[in-house]
């Protein structure tokens, strides 16, 4: 059995880190690269950048960024927004993150995720779903950054990911970001029930209990975090944090 | 110099850079006259065996690396794929590998109830020492290792074994033949630990 991953999530917004409560309020957080070099001291397992505007507003992948995050840290990097080919994908990789995330347009267009698991292998292609519980309780697929409503069930399109071959599903609950509330451990459940491969649970952490139940009852493969590793505190003050090794192997067990 | 074998797979910038990090020179190449000169080979890679070994020929990489390997003992670690590819093959194709060490290269064969072993298998893992080694002198306590990866290693002969892992089972995870060396994770992926064994290589073979 793998430890557990536990995985910072940094969101980008032009060249500065922010932090949003359920994809609304980017609050800034501070320089991406001093945040990048706290997290690689601190040995993270891995880390996450998504560029919140780059589909929104059809940024250019931050690929000179992306390189001098590679340069610092010596851990598995990913990185999502607005990749639409996999040409991208490869310019990605070049510069030394190992996967990339792609949302949108695993919606739009499914050839593409076809083609970049056959181009860059399974292992490289992750999936994120962003998800929201609509007025009646039911879970609906969002993409663009959580503005477009594709009303997709989330567990059906994740199980259409694992048929094509994505190696890695990152679940977002929408309604749960920024609130350090707890996973949304029903969604995580049922989607790890349907699929083989491995599911990042993503939205609501603020306490590591909160990791052992997204593994222990969502089946969650590896947990993600946003604001409890840059809050310290209930009045919300910008401190770069991660748990102690000490206290993950005791609450995951390994 | 150590030389990181291009082949088009895989991010080599990544072990350029931990390689750098630890103060040694290293270039990344599939010029044929720069690794016949190559004091060190790295092979690295991340994708299809298939995939793998037709680069290797088509880049006419194959023979100059068995006469490094074979005849002129330039110590060669290899990484991931890099390491399937020095078995005797795999069942991700139909190629043959190098077979510089009397191993095979076998699908993850899990049960799909099984829901907590996802493939592929993607991770931290802590493993077991198999034998004393100069890749691993010195290393820190409980050393982790970053693995990404669908298919895995069985050595023929146990004495090649360097380092297992469990994952669903028990599997080679680190072999060691004389001047051959793989490792199925990714040190340059892999903190302090990756950093160590990397900086080993470079300074005891």
């Amino acid at each position: 059995m793998s430890i557990t991953r536990v995985i910072p999530v940094l969101l980008l917004k032009n060249a500065g880190l922010v932090k949003t409560t359920q994809f609304k309020d980017p609050k800034y957080i501070g320089d991406p690269l001093n945040a990048v070099k706290i997290f690689n001291e601190k040995e993270v397992d891995e880390l996450i950048f998504l560029d919140i505007l780059a589909t929104p507003e059809k940024k250019k992948i931050p690929l000179q960024f992306l390189e001098q995050v590679a340069q610092e840290c010596f851990m598995p990097l990913a990185y999502g927004g607005g990749i639409k080919t996999v040409d991208e994908i490869r310019e990605i990789l070049k510069v030394g993150v190992e996967k990339v995330i792609i949302n949108t347009q695993a919606v739009e267009n499914k050839d593409f995720i076809r083609e970049a698991v056959a181009r860059h292998g399974s292992s490289t292609i992750g999936v994120s779903i962003d998800v929201r519980k609509n007025f009646w309780g039911k879970y609906e697929v969002y993409t663009h950054g959580g503005r477009n409503n594709t009303k997709l069930d989330p567990v059906k399109f994740a199980v259409e990911m694992d048929q094509i071959g994505v190696g890695e599903l990152m679940i977002n609950s929408i309604d749960r970001d920024g609130t350090m509330k707890g996973y949304d451990c029903d969604l995580i459940k049922k989607i790890t029930s349907e699929v083989g491969m491995p599911v990042i649970a993503c939205g609501g952490a603020g306490t590591i209990d909160d990791f052992a139940q997204a593994v222990n009852e969502g089946g969650a493969s590896a947990v993600a975090a946003g604001s409890m590793f840059v809050f310290h505190g209930k009045h919300r003050a910008v401190l770069i944090s991660y748990p102690d090794q000490m206290d993950l192997k005791r609450i995951f067990n390994t | 110099m150590i030389t990181i074998v291009d082949y088009g797979l895989g991010n080599l910038g990544s072990i350029k850079n931990m390689l750098k990090k630890i103060g040694a020179d290293s270039e990344i190449t599939s010029d044929v006259n720069v690794i016949s000169q190559a004091t060190k080979l790295i092979l690295p890679g991340v994708g299809a065996f298939d995939n793998g070994m037709k680069n290797l020929k088509e880049l006419g990489l194959f023979e100059i690396l068995n006469k490094k390997v074979l005849e002129d003992k330039t110590p060669v670690l290899g990484i991931c794929l890099g390491m399937q590819l020095i078995t005797n093959g795999s069942e991700e194709g139909i190629e043959p590998g190098f077979g510089w060490i009397d191993a095979n290269t076998l699908k993850f064969k899990v049960n799909t109830n099984e829901r907590k072993f996802s493939i592929p298998h993607m991770g931290w893992e802590y493993v077991q020492q198999q034998k004393e080694s100069k890749l691993l002198e010195g290393m820190f306590e409980e050393p982790k290792y970053y693995f990404v990866h669908s298919y895995y290693i069985t050595c023929n002969q146990p004495e090649d074994e360097l380092l297992k892992t469990h994952y669903s089972h028990d599997y080679v995870s680190g072999f060691e033949k004389g001047n051959i060396l793989g490792v199925q994770f990714h040190p340059e992926k892999s903190h302090k630990y990756g950093m160590k064994m990397l900086k080993n290589f470079v300074e005891n073979y």
